[in-house]
């Protein structure tokens, strides 16, 4: 309700842009794409951006929308973004394009919904979008209606949208520092922008947007949690070395962790085909985030404890072995593990519920080692034990869960796609 | 029928129940079994609590166990440790049914290194034979051989064992073969069964249950193993079973 | 009418081990294939995971990881005077159902045949005069060197991720292996697994005896593993759950955890699950296979042409398809004519169980843990004085301790009742049990063909199966017995009960499901189905993998040497590929 009234208090501070009729589409535009550069440039970006996990329905045609998204405040369908005359991008310009990636308002004027995220995307060079652009304008063009969205009044109403991004959106083309180098720029850009990790790594405010004085410390994202990206040593990147950041992104894995949840998804859809240079460029600005103040985590009982040890001894010594070193090569580490000392544990209760796989890659393995969801076979009390006593066992520390929590996750896991 | 009653029975939690049927329980329902999958619904008698067995066959398997595997200073015996159970369960699902055997005729009797040839599922051997048993201790004793003397027990089993009672056309070393492997079944495999209660069975010998590691024991020779005993279903699968069967 | 799919290059019937070897290796040299199982599709997760798999009665009591006779079974006698009966439920040898085949549920014991076992008949001959060999005895040699074969051993073994001690590097004695394994290029992947209690029992006893024992070759992973085809393993955690079960967490050897993650992700590679092989077709000339017909879950009879058909199912079920498409001549045991179902072998084994007092907490285990000893396997020892040829190994296997099957009691203890109990309670974590495992040679008399009487499910006459141990067999088993009693009782304070193969052979208790024979390889049409690339005589685009092939059985597990033979032959399929016809002149 508080957004409602933000949005009759500040309708004034709308986007200016008019709302001209929409440019014709130049013909021959489509007739001969951009250069090869460009094309190949576009692909790369578009793999970055990891476009194709939203613009895909499950079964669907690549790129022809029409996936549900689920957000807080109900399912929004993602939109066809191949060349299709009417129900795709087909009849949009250069600059239609670049203002949707820019500004979040689209071909007729529309304010988008920042489920796309154009407030990452803003920071893009208008020489990337157009390459993206190029890109897009090669694909077959499917056709393929949008559905409507599946939100409450107001939100419903686009112009609700025009005063959110009055309230949290500033647009602007990522800025070099010129205090620092070019890899540590290449880095922020990619972070920043087509990567968009703030939009799952940061904390989100009531109305979703994400805090920008904060980011990368961490944010729920699609019934999980993703982990801070700063510099913390236990539940950040502080023990991370720049190498395993470049190795996690390129292969899901390395010797501290395994991808699970969204970002097994995201590596292997999108990170994986990151050239090592820019992993190893985005490697080195995540680790010159700042390291935020250690929060204290309070007490666990000993009753927990035990109960959870004892759930450890019985489920997953087999695999993660007894002191929860995992098996190097094999399978990952719970001991000092960032993942799952993480201020929320959803990820790693989502994981216990509902098992996991990890990333099959180019580079990396072909093996998808797997672990089976224990939902059948541990009620909500017991996983909430056994979670609290892998995040504060063998020297992790972390907060407890309790069995409310577990139970709540269950459900939306169960309900939702894949569930 | 069977199908509705197995809805109704199997409780509310459709993911537990996903797992014990998994492992191919016949999900109790409280302490009440109930009869999915008996064999066609015939010769269960309508009175009966249990999945296959009539009550008075019930009564037999509940003596004979008893003497197969006594309570005694050791521990408790196949009858405490839920044998009965496990065998009415076993007798009412595939296996009872002889779903995987290859069950075509013609029937000639053979040599012993051929193996079974009967016609018989294991259910049915199980009513066939307790039918004849009790004729035969009737006749002998005045009394079915659940109110037998342990001794006389004793006897019977082993006139059975021997192959000296006259069951027709099934050998009684055959049905005594198959109770006796059907009660250290019971009394070994994993509680979630119904039978091993309280892991009596696994307590007597010192198998700890299925546990997956041993890396770091497996060099500490002659230690005792110090983990509790564990089923596939928990450290406490009586409740687990229980929880179950609730009926929402 | 049969309905029929496109036409494919290379149609595997089955999808075990043997066909995900051929499939990595031909898809990789280009061709389309399709492997055809007749089981379920089964991975790791879910299929075998660590939540459920440890289920002794659910997979080994009542075998519901193997095939079901229900829709396939053998009927089996002894020998050719008895009405052969159907086989009614698994005992004897369990074959396996579903995409993985035995591979999901061995225990991961990877063995190499000795040198002279490939040249048996001739070596025989050679040390102890042609006299020497029963009449009634089919040995034969098997067209293929172990010198030859030694590259695919390496293959394989690294493939796997083979646990072990080396016994001789090209050549080379290396202590603590088995000093009378043939020589290799190379060691083993991964260092042996831990010693058990057990294990160590034994390997002290049998240094006392005078003999060597080494720790045997083991497909379960010691440390995590990654294979030449980038595909990882995870450690062994002796869990004791390898027979019967597939492995939960990645450590044993299966075409899961070793090629189907690479060789899935291959364009040119299909599988289709649920599809029973009825027929290998041939054209009208009978010289040229057309491809398969079989029958999918729905009951369709499905016709699939290819240009060549690969036989990658179980031993018997192999010679089964043989002779119910009519290829190749049956085998003629009054005539000993005919090649289709001879030399039928099988393996003898016997046990000398112990009894002591020190806990050895037998649970903690894995499928191929164990010491064994080699100087009484194949023609390790002077035969002569003894009249019997072939041999075995004598081990110490410290598979698990499940309860229900994997329980030793002593002689005398009462079968049941208070005494049953009493030796349970005494003797479950303290005794051990040592086997012996024995080759079967190939008679006259043992043989496979079609049962007149009984019918599968598909309407077609049941394989029969006619086989008993012969008296060179029980002589030898009882030689290897007295060894291991030998080594039993130098154990300190133990006492032994000593169980030799006695009688006829039965089909009721299990024994190994190391079947073998019946489309053997060869160097002579007249005794052979196969040549010695396993490509069949009279079809040459027709080929049958696995042990069918062997000409009689060595004193050795099989897979390994099935897993050599394989890739041996794949590489010959290769050339074949290249210049179609037969890869061997008649």
């Amino acid at each position: 309700m508080g957004l409602v009234l933000a949005a009759a208090l500040c309708t004034a501070c709308t986007h200016d842009r008019d709302l001209a009729a929409p440019s014709a589409i130049k013909l021959g535009e489509r007739m001969s794409p951009g250069p090869y550069g460009d094309i190949a440039r576009g692909r790369y970006l578009v793999r970055i951006g990891d476009c194709a996990a939203c613009h895909t329905a499950p079964g669907g045609t690549p790129f022809a929308g029409d996936r549900a998204i689920p957000t807080p405040f109900g399912t929004i369908y993602s939109s066809n973004i191949t060349p299709d005359m009417e129900t795709g991008i087909g009849d949009w310009n250069d600059a239609d394009f670049y203002r949707a990636m820019h500004e979040g308002i689209d071909r007729e004027g529309n304010h988008l919904y920042p489920a796309f995220p154009y407030p990452w995307y803003t920071r893009l060079s208008r020489d990337d979008v157009r390459a993206i652009k190029a890109y897009l304008d090669t694909l077959a063009p499917v056709r393929q209606a949008k559905r409507h969205n599946e939100l409450p009044w107001p939100l419903d109403q686009r112009g609700v949208m025009a005063a959110w991004d009055g309230m949290y959106f500033q647009d602007g083309t990522y800025r070099s520092d010129p205090k620092r180098s070019a890899q540590w720029n290449r880095g922020a850009y990619l972070v920043q922008g087509a990567g968009h990790c703030g939009a799952c790594h940061s904390k989100r405010n009531f109305a979703g947007a994400t805090d920008m004085d904060d980011p990368f410390s961490g944010g729920y994202a699609e019934n999980a949690f993703a982990p801070s990206l700063a510099g913390g040593a236990r539940d950040g990147l502080g023990s991370w070395s720049e190498q395993d950041i470049v190795q996690y992104l390129g292969t899901g894995r390395n010797d501290r962790t395994a991808a699970a949840g969204p970002m097994a998804e995201v590596v292997e859809q999108s990170t994986q085909y990151m050239s090592e240079a820019d992993r190893r460029a985005i490697a080195v600005y995540l680790k010159s985030l700042p390291t935020p103040k250690e929060a204290s985590a309070g007490r666990v009982d000993h009753g927990t404890l035990d109960r959870g040890a004892a759930l450890y001894v019985d489920n997953c010594a087999g695999c993660h072995l007894a002191q929860g070193q995992g098996e190097l090569g094999a399978f990952p580490p719970l001991r000092q593990s960032s993942a799952v000392q993480a201020r929320s544990a959803d990820t790693l209760i989502g994981v216990i519920l509902q098992g996991a796989r990890i990333p099959v890659t180019k580079s990396g393995d072909p093996t998808g080692l797997a672990m089976q969801g224990f939902a059948d076979h541990l009620d909500d009390a017991q996983i909430a034990d056994l979670t609290t006593y892998i995040r504060n066992a063998w020297g992790n520390q972390a907060e407890a869960v309790d069995a409310g929590h577990v139970e709540d996750l269950r459900k939306t896991l169960r309900k939702s796609p894949g569930g | 029928m069977s199908k509705a009653r197995e809805e109704a029975d199997v409780g509310h939690d459709p993911a537990r129940r996903e797992f014990l049927r998994l492992l191919g329980v016949a999900v109790p329902a409280g302490m009440t079994l109930c009869a999915c999958g008996g064999p066609g619904g015939s010769g269960v008698h309508a009175a009966s609590p249990n999945a296959f067995l009539a009550t008075e066959e019930m009564d037999f398997i509940r003596a004979a166990v008893a003497r197969l595997i006594p309570a005694d200073a050791l521990g408790p015996g196949a009858d405490q440790a839920g044998v009965p159970t496990f065998i009415d369960l076993q007798l009412a699902g595939p296996y009872g049914r002889a779903e995987r055997w290859y069950m075509q005729g013609p029937w000639p009797s053979g040599v012993d290194s051929q193996g079974y040839q009967l016609r018989y599922t294991p259910a049915q051997v199980y009513r066939h034979a307790i039918a004849g048993i009790d004729a035969y201790c009737r006749k002998q004793y005045q009394q079915p051989f659940a109110k037998l003397g342990a001794g006389q027990q004793d006897a019977v089993l082993h006139a059975l064992e021997d192959g000296k009672m006259d069951l027709g056309d099934l050998p009684s070393k055959t049905f005594f073969n198959l109770l006796w492997q059907n009660t250290q079944e019971g009394y070994l495999a994993d509680p979630a069964y119904g039978g091993n209660r309280d892991f009596a069975g696994w307590k007597l010998i010192g198998f700890p249950g299925p546990r997956y590691n041993y890396v770091r024991e497996i060099g500490q020779f002659g230690q005792p193993y110090q983990q509790p005993f564990v089923s596939l279903i928990g450290r406490a699968p009586t409740a687990a079973l229980a929880h179950a069967g609730d009926v929402g | 009418m049969a309905r029929r799919m496109p036409p494919v290059d290379v149609v595997l019937v089955g999808f075990g081990w043997t066909a995900s070897i051929i499939a990595q290796e031909l898809t990789d040299a280009g061709v389309q294939v399709l492997a055809l199982e007749r089981g379920a599709w089964r991975d790791t997760v879910p299929d075998f995971a660590t939540d459920h798999i440890q289920d002794e009665l659910r997979y080994a009591v009542r075998k519901q990881i193997f095939e079901a006779p229900e829709r396939e079974s053998l009927t089996f006698r002894n020998n050719a005077s008895q009405t052969a009966l159907p086989m009614r439920h698994l005992g004897s040898f369990l074959p396996a159902s579903g995409v993985g085949g035995a591979g999901v549920h061995w225990n991961g014991q990877c063995w190499r045949f000795l040198p002279q076992d490939f040249v048996i008949r001739s070596h025989t001959e050679q040390r102890y005069g042609k006299g020497f060999v029963p009449a009634d005895m089919n040995l034969q040699d098997w067209g293929v060197s172990y010198d030859e074969l030694e590259p695919y051993y390496d293959r394989f073994e690294y493939l796997c991720g083979v646990s072990g001690q080396a016994g001789n590097v090209k050549g080379q004695l290396v202590a603590g292996g088995n000093p009378f394994e043939g020589p290799r290029t190379r060691g083993y992947p991964l260092p042996p697994l831990e010693r058990s209690a057990s294990t160590v029992l034994f390997d002290k006893a049998a240094r006392e005896a005078g003999f060597k024992p080494f720790p045997c070759p083991a497909a379960n992973a010691s440390r995590p593993y990654r294979n030449p085809l980038g595909v990882q393993m995870g450690q062994c955690t002796y869990c004791g759950y390898c027979e019967w079960f597939g492995c939960g967490n990645y450590s044993k050897a299966s075409p899961q955890t070793t090629i189907l993650p690479v060789l899935l992700k291959k364009e040119n590679f299909h599988f289709r699950t649920h599809c029973n092989v009825t027929r290998v077709n041939t054209d009208g000339s009978g010289k040229r296979a057309t491809g398969v017909t079989y029958v999918d879950v729905d009951g369709n009879e499905i016709e699939q042409p290819a240009e060549m058909v690969v036989l990658c199912a179980f031993a018997q079920h192999n010679v089964h398809l043989l002779l119910l498409s009519k290829i190749g001549q049956p085998y003629d045991p009054v005539a000993n004519t005919g090649v289709v179902g001879r030399n039928y072998a099988y393996q003898i084994t016997s046990s000398v169980d112990v009894f002591q007092k020190e806990r050895l907490n037998p649970f903690m285990g894995a499928g191929a843990l164990g010491q064994a000893i080699d100087e009484f396997n194949g023609d390790n020892f002077d035969h002569g004085p003894h009249g019997f040829i072939g041999g075995g190994y004598v081990a110490l296997w410290n598979t698990g301790g499940r309860p229900i099957l994997q329980h030793y009691l002593p002689e005398h203890a009462a079968k049941w009742g208070a005494g049953w109990k009493q030796a349970m309670h005494e003797n479950y974590l303290t005794a051990c049990s040592i086997a012996t495992h024995g080759s079967v040679m190939s008679y006259r008399g043992s043989y496979l063909d079609l049962d007149p009487t009984w019918r599968d499910a598909y309407g077609n006459p049941l394989l029969r199966l006619t086989f008993d141990f012969q008296p060179n067999e029980h002589k030898m088993s009882d030689f290897l017995t007295d060894q291991a009693a030998t080594i039993g009782r130098a154990i300190p304070g133990a006492s032994v009960h000593v169980k030799k193969r006695q009688g006829p052979y039965s089909i009721v208790p299990y024994q190994t499901t190391h079947n073998t024979g019946g489309a053997v390889m060869g160097t002579d049409p007249k005794t052979s189905v196969v040549n010695r690339f396993l490509q069949s005589w009279d079809v040459p685009n027709l080929w049958v993998m696995g042990s069918s092939v062997f000409p009689q059985n060595a004193g050795y597990n099989p897979t390994g040497t099935v897993g050599a033979l394989t890739y041996w032959s794949a590489e010959a399929m290769k050339r074949y590929l290249k210049n179609p016809g037969p890869l061997v002149a008649t």
